[in-house]
């Protein structure tokens, strides 16, 4: 493929490629749209005015980067309710992370802190993705995530100089993320049967080994910031490759949340299909008011 | 002299606990522009608050922030009305109120700004942001009432759910910087037409109205949502988050 251009919604292209790009824009947007909800749900309980704001925001951001990722799997024509409809009847998926339940508040900064800046690694380099309304998408998304991952660091690092109670809490809830985040890059290259062929129609530019790589450099200088541990024995500098060594994610866990058996896979299911059928009785007054008024515009 | 302090401290708490009970849609709004619509005027809810709680401290010169009027105050202490505190889980109860508050508030707003005195600033950009609250408000009244016989009778009972809470809002206060009472005729002037566009009838009030919110006596609605709002901040007293 040229790598010189971008694919834009006109051009010809393989059907492969569509059909694999439509796969992971879908599960883009499902991620962004079910990734409100551990974060959502402490709205209500953020522990300042500001914090409130900050997160009411960052939620509100996510809702939004939801709505142009759906709006760019459209330009492949396809539409947002028949992507809906497939995360509801469980034929698409979601990010792995987001099935783990968020128990405190120092959690919303382990969310920000690694699993957005997991994402942001993971996204920048689909900003110069093969697909030109992807690509486009993704600009705007991960100046946005570069900020809420920003916020979840500093989430951390007040509580880090905090109470011993809230130092605690800061360790314990990165203590459980940071090794679903590594989950984040999916499963070992050797075991990624997409990888290949995405990485030759320009949909991918690095494997998901190298990626969780960059993640693990960038955050270990973090955690030293931070003033915090992170869970792995086997973390160590390696000086003959210039990386950091790690321990291996459990695998089996990952294909264990993928296939929908995580801690929190049926309510966040359960708590998105509520959501839209609650909501049925509304979309279908709002479309047959629009249909009222365009019978009582005078004929054109 | 009067102080305005204690209108000041209605307006904050109406904003706050509306801000408080919008958040609760964020992820479950029918569609997801709606979503993000809520959670924008949640938002703005939460800054006007946080704008009024700065101007409440300042005048109290107390030395309390905006954190401890929001975390470190009992139920009996707001003075938020009624009708913003009662859960609205439903979507023709969220749009309906917010066609209440938002008429009221725009009235509010404006009256401050158009005079001078510690909340002006506030006023003056609040005004803008429940304009739009309003609009919003109104175009979802209008489309629910003027949609599926179900919709509209979902609006008709959310309205006859929130209309006895709107007297509590037009209530005399002599003291305050803008009587409430004054605004009765301009704030109906907003909300019947958009009523009347949605085919909505309007319901007939109550002998007596529910009140009592700007006194401090509450239903048992603002003491759980204080009790989860205010939880984190008090299982640590003293931290800084």
């Amino acid at each position: 493929m040229d790598r010189s251009t971008t694919v834009e919604p006109r051009d010809p292209m393989p059907e492969g490629y569509r059909r694999t790009l439509v796969r992971q824009i879908a599960q883009h947007a499902h991620s962004e749209i079910i990734g409100m909800q551990p974060e959502g749900e402490w709205i209500s309980r953020a522990p300042s005015l500001r914090r409130k704001a900050i997160l009411m925001a960052k939620v509100q951001d996510e809702a939004g980067h939801g709505l142009y990722l759906y709006a760019a799997a459209e330009t492949l024509g396809t539409p947002r309710a028949d992507l809906l409809e497939a995360l509801h009847a469980g034929r698409q998926k979601y990010s792995s992370i987001f099935n783990y339940p968020t128990l405190t508040w120092a959690d919303v900064g382990a969310i920000g802190w690694l699993v957005d800046g997991a994402a942001i690694v993971n996204q920048v380099p689909l900003c110069r993705c093969s697909y030109g309304p992807y690509a486009r998408a993704m600009v705007r998304i991960c100046k946005e995530e570069s900020f809420h991952q920003r916020q979840g660091f500093e989430i951390l690092h007040t509580l880090a100089r905090g109470t011993a109670e809230q130092r605690a809490m800061a360790q314990d809830a990165v203590d459980r993320f940071w090794w679903p985040s590594l989950m984040m890059f999916g499963p070992p290259d050797a075991d990624s049967p997409n990888t290949e062929q995405s990485m030759a129609w320009g949909i991918k530019r690095f494997t998901n080994d190298e990626l969780r790589q960059r993640f693990v450099d960038i955050a270990v200088p973090q955690a030293e910031a931070l003033g915090l541990t992170l869970p792995d024995p086997e973390l160590r500098w390696d000086e003959d490759r210039g990386h950091w060594h790690f321990g291996t994610p459990d695998f089996a866990e990952l294909a264990e949340v993928v296939a929908g058996r995580g801690p929190c896979n049926a309510d966040r299911l359960a708590h998105r299909v509520r959501a839209h059928e609650d909501g049925a009785w509304v979309r279908e007054a709002a479309a047959a008011h629009a249909a009222k008024r365009a019978a009582r515009e005078p004929a054109a | 002299m009067s102080t305005p302090v204690p209108f000041l401290l209605g307006l904050a708490d109406d904003a706050l606990v509306t801000a408080q009970r919008l958040g609760w849609w964020i992820s479950r709004a029918p569609e997801l522009e709606e979503d993000v619509a809520l959670a924008n005027i949640g938002l703005d809810q939460l800054g006007q608050a946080r704008g009024l709680y700065a101007v409440v401290a300042e005048l109290e010169g107390a030395g309390r922030t905006e954190d401890d009027l929001a975390y470190l105050r009992g139920p009996a202490e707001f003075r938020n009305v009624l009708l913003v505190e009662r859960p609205q889980e439903d979507f023709a109860v969220c749009v309906v109120r917010m066609l209440l508050l938002a008429a009221w508030q725009v009235e509010v707003y404006a009256a401050l700004a158009a005079r001078e005195g510690p909340a002006r600033g506030v006023a003056a950009k609040a005004v803008k942001e429940v304009a739009y609250h309003l609009d919003h408000a109104a175009q979802w009244v209008l489309r629910l009432g003027d949609g599926t016989p179900l919709s509209h009778e979902r609006t008709r009972a959310a309205l006859e759910a929130e209309w006895p809470h709107l007297p509590e809002l037009l209530e005399p206060d002599a003291t305050a910087p803008v009587d409430p009472a004054t605004l009765r005729e301009a704030v109906l002037g907003r909300v019947l037409p958009v009523l009347e566009q949605a085919t909505l009838t309007v319901p007939p009030l109550p002998a007596a109205p529910p009140t009592g919110g700007r006194a401090g006596h509450h239903t048992e609605h603002l003491t759980d949502l204080l009790a989860q709002m205010q939880q984190v901040a008090r299982a640590h007293p003293g931290a800084t988050w």
